[in-house]
C-alpha cells in the first residue's frame, strides 16, 4: 500500500470513529426510524469514502463534519423523493428520555418531549434540519451553514424562525388550557 | 408543561439527545469498509505491478488509474451494500442458516450484474 494511501485510509477511519455517532444521531432523526437509519449512516460513510480524498484537499484544513451531514442530508432527501415517504416521530424510543426524575416528573416529561418531537416533525425540512444539526450533533451555525450549503447569516435566520416556529407550534399542540 | 416556563432549547436538547449507533451497525459497517480499504490497497497494488512492468504504461502512471481502483473498490462496495440492504427480507424468508446464506450469494451475485449494467 502507498504511503499516501495509507494516510488516507488512517485519516477516514479518524473521520469515521469521531462522527458515526453524529451521523447516525441525524440520520435517526431525520427518518424516525433505526431500520433506516442505519441503512442511510451505511451508506453516507461509503459515499464519504469515495470522495474523501477529494473533500479533504477542498476543505483546506476545515472539519469535515459539515460536508458528512451534507452527504447524509442529500441521501436522505433522495430517500423520501425514491419512496414517497414521510419522516416518522422516533417517539418510542426512551433513549432519547435520559435525565433521571421521579415517575410522575418522567410521564410529564415523556409526554413533553413526544409532544417536541411531533412538532418538529411538522416543521418545513430545512428548518427541523437545522434544529437536529444544532441540538443533537450540537454544530454550531458555521458548521450548520455549510452542511446545508448556506451563508452564517441566513443559518442564523432559518434557526430563529426554527424556534420560533416550533414554540408557536407546540403552545397550539398544547391547547388553550396549556 | 402546565404552570412551567417553556424553555424551548432546553426542551430540545433532551427531546434530540444524541443516538447512539447500534453495535451490529458499527460491526456491519467496520467490516464493510475495512473490506473496501483492503480491496482498494490489493487492486492498487496489483495495478502498479502490472503497469510497471510494462513501459507503455509508464506515461499514463498517476491519478485517473488510482481514481479508477477507488471507483471500483467503491462499485463492490455498493454491491455489498445492496445486498446487506435486503438482509431482513432474506432472514424472514429463510427457514434455516444454510438457506439464508444461499439467499444471500444469489442476492449479491443478482447486484453485481445489475451494478455492471448501471456502468455500461
Amino acid at each position: 500500500m502507498s504511503p499516501d494511501k495509507a494516510r488516507l485510509d488512517e485519516e477516514f477511519s479518524a473521520l469515521y470513529k469521531a462522527h458515526l455517532r453524529d451521523v447516525y444521531s441525524y440520520s435517526y432523526y431525520r427518518v424516525g426510524n433505526h431500520h433506516d437509519a442505519e441503512d442511510l449512516t451505511e451508506q453516507t460513510f461509503l459515499q464519504a469514502y469515495r470522495h474523501f480524498e477529494r473533500a479533504q484537499r477542498e476543505s483546506e484544513g476545515r472539519p469535515l463534519r459539515p460536508w458528512l451531514i451534507r452527504i447524509a442530508h442529500n441521501l436522505a432527501a433522495n430517500y423520501y423523493r425514491d419512496r414517497s415517504r414521510k419522516p416518522q416521530t422516533p417517539i418510542d424510543d426512551a433513549s432519547t428520555i435520559s435525565a433521571t426524575h421521579t415517575t410522575e416528573a418522567l410521564v410529564e416529561d415523556r409526554d413533553d418531549l413526544k409532544r417536541i418531537l411531533e412538532c418538529v416533525q411538522d416543521l418545513p425540512d430545512d428548518r427541523r434540519e437545522a434544529l437536529i444539526m444544532r441540538f443533537a450533533l450540537g454544530m454550531d451555525n458555521r458548521e450548520i451553514a455549510r452542511a446545508l450549503g448556506r451563508t452564517d447569516g441566513a443559518t442564523k435566520v432559518l434557526l430563529h424562525r426554527a424556534i420560533k416556529q416550533l414554540e408557536e407550534l407546540v403552545q397550539k399542540a398544547e391547547g388553550p388550557t396549556g | 408543561m402546565t404552570e412551567r416556563t417553556i424553555d424551548i432549547e432546553t426542551m430540545l436538547r433532551q427531546a434530540l439527545a444524541p443516538v447512539e449507533p447500534p453495535a451490529e451497525l458499527k460491526l456491519r459497517l467496520e467490516t464493510t469498509l475495512g473490506s473496501l480499504v483492503d480491496l482498494a490497497a490489493d487492486e492498487l497494488e496489483s495495478w502498479e505491478l502490472a503497469t510497471l512492468s510494462d513501459p507503455k504504461n509508464w506515461v499514463r502512471l498517476g491519478r485517473p488509474a488510482a481514481a479508477a481502483v477507488v471507483g471500483s473498490a467503491a462499485a463492490v462496495g455498493l454491491v455489498v451494500l445492496r445486498t446487506q440492504r435486503n438482509r431482513h427480507r432474506r432472514r424472514a424468508q429463510s427457514s434455516n442458516v444454510a438457506e439464508l446464506a444461499l439467499r444471500t450469494l444469489r442476492d449479491g451475485g443478482r447486484e453485481a450484474r445489475k451494478l455492471l449494467d448501471d456502468l455500461h
